[in-house]
């Protein structure tokens, strides 16, 4: 344990489910308190709080609880907060924690992600839907041509890759299955059922090659994990877990003006950031809002070749539970739910931790990376159980 | 498509953009000084940052750089499928414009297809689409 460093310690979810009607800040309160159970912690022993993106007064559904917020409910005394969505994707407010506890700033920064898309969709006149009657800001080079969905531009990264690098449904299909595979072993993921890979290939089309099973869905659910200082590491009674390297690139923020993905110069950033190698890592936990946000993760974070993604994944042993690279072992954002970034860390933690149950990778694992964002958002962080 | 496009509210930025189909001609933000193309248009060029910057006419013309057939009827009434195309710009080099490919199949759309811009008139603003050349 250094001073200096920066730990992930208590790590906290609630329950995962669509059209919840447990008050959102409820949700955030449940797996505050699992994560201080962990920890050892007491509210009283939380001095900063971090969240992305910050209280959504347009979107309430999409982040309807604040830092602001979460400190006045919870009595906390911060000596820093910070939400905001301009930053390098949802992990960003875990870089920004770590920061701050590598600064001084603060000892244990409860850092959360709150979302409850479902359930205001479920419920209009509580939470408006938000209808824009112009498309302003960089919406307007992309909605005026019915060009709407995230799903839409995360499809035209992958369409390249199928024409460049004959990405097949079958291959791409891994990643679905998988995370379906591993949702069915994980108590609160959102959907339990396996998928086979007919469902996969019969599935409709949302935006080619993109099919249905390809994208998250909206989730109602809390994710929090406690960022702690090297310093104060005694106060903690669980087995702290340290952010060995951080990185979020971004060269063009833009979903069309950028070359590529931010994944390819972040993943490259985390390895000049650290003495470990991707042939360390013992599990991958990565973005996959969209499957074939994962596959390129897996490429820009160096486990294979640039178009080479499809080929390491194809007929998904290599990253099946038992395999040389277990990825997104709690289902990922496919099967567990729409947690929106957090969900790879609280993993990357539980599986460092050894307490996986019966999704617990064998050994004794003791790198794990994790991922958020797609697009011209990303950030990849790499904990090491020490 | 069915519903109607949801269109960009224009501003002293990108003004000349949405309105330079009038007469038939795509337009974009260039840098006086060192030709860089500035996309989205901004006040000063990404690269030398000079303020002397003026929209100039392009050729119109472009290939391909990847697509997507959309299927989802994200809002209600719009027309399914379409093509989204991310098309890159001949003399234009490093802006992509996100458009529609039209008049042809969804079917018969591919990385590489040369294409030419076709101006779709909402009010006093030009989309610019584009259509396949053979």
């Amino acid at each position: 344990m250094s001073a200096g460093e920066a730990y992930i310690t208590g790590v906290g979810q609630s329950e995962i489910g669509v059209k919840l009607t447990r008050h959102p800040l409820l949700l955030t309160v449940d797996a505050v308190r699992e994560a201080l159970n962990e920890a050892g912690l007491t509210i009283g022993q939380i001095d900063a709080v971090s969240t992305y993106p910050g209280r959504a007064a347009m979107m309430p559904g999409f982040s309807p609880v604040g830092a602001d917020e979460l400190i006045d409910a919870l009595g906390i005394r911060a000596t820093w907060h910070a939400g905001g969505m301009e930053i390098s994707s949802q992990l960003g407010a875990v870089v920004a924690a770590a920061m701050a506890v590598r600064t001084g700033q603060a000892r244990h920064v409860i850092c959360f992600r709150t979302v409850y898309e479902a359930a205001a969709l479920a419920r209009p006149a509580e939470y408006p839907p938000l209808r824009r009657e112009t498309a302003e800001g960089y919406s307007q080079w992309l909605t005026p041509f019915n060009a709407i969905s995230a799903a839409n531009w995360t499809a035209q990264y992958a369409m390249r890759h199928v024409k460049r690098y004959g990405l097949t449904r079958e291959q791409l299909a891994q990643i679905a299955l998988t995370d379906r595979a591993h949702a069915a072993l994980n108590p609160r993921a959102l959907v339990r059922k396996p998928l086979t890979l007919d469902e996969y290939l019969s599935a409709r089309m949302i935006s080619t090659p993109l099919c249905l099973y390809d994208c998250d869905r909206f989730t109602d659910a809390s994710t929090v994990l406690i960022v702690s200082a090297g310093e104060a590491l005694d106060e903690v009674t669980c087995a702290p877990v340290r952010i060995a390297a951080m990185a979020g690139t971004v060269e063009r923020h833009s979903w069309d003006q950028a070359e590529w993905m931010a994944c390819y110069p972040t993943g490259a950033d985390l390895w000049k950031r650290t003495d470990y190698k991707p042939a360390d890592v013992d599990t991958a936990q990565l973005y996959d809002g969209f499957s074939f946000q994962a596959l390129a993760w897996l490429e820009a974070l160096g486990f294979c070749e640039v178009g080479d993604g499809g080929r390491f994944i194809e007929g998904g042993q290599r990253i099946a539970l038992d395999g040389e690279l277990p990825l997104n072992t709690f289902g990922g954002q496919i099967g567990a739910g729409r947690l929106h970034g957090f969900g790879f860390a609280h993993e990357a933690v539980v599986q460092l931790r050894g307490k996986g149950g019966a999704r617990q990778i064998p050994g004794a694992p003791r790198i794990a990376v994790c991922a958020s964002g797609g697009g011209p958002l990303a950030t990849a962080l790499l904990l090491a159980r020490d | 498509m069915g519903a109607p496009r949801v269109l960009p509210r224009l501003d002293s930025d990108n003004r000349f953009f949405w309105t330079s189909g009038a007469d038939n001609k795509l337009r974009l933000m260039r840098c006086q000084e060192c030709a860089t193309f500035i996309h989205p248009p901004r006040p000063v060029c990404r690269k030398c940052l000079a303020e002397n910057v003026a929209p100039e006419v392009v050729a119109g013309t472009g290939t391909v750089d990847t697509f997507t057939v959309n299927h989802q009827e994200w809002r209600p009434g719009l027309e399914v499928p379409y093509v989204i195309a991310r098309v890159t710009l001949d003399g234009a080099p490093g802006v992509y414009l996100t458009t529609n490919i039209v008049g042809c199949g969804v079917d018969e759309v591919q990385i590489g297809d040369r294409v030419r811009v076709k101006f779709e008139q909402h009010g006093e603003v030009y989309l610019p689409v584009f259509e396949k050349v053979d």
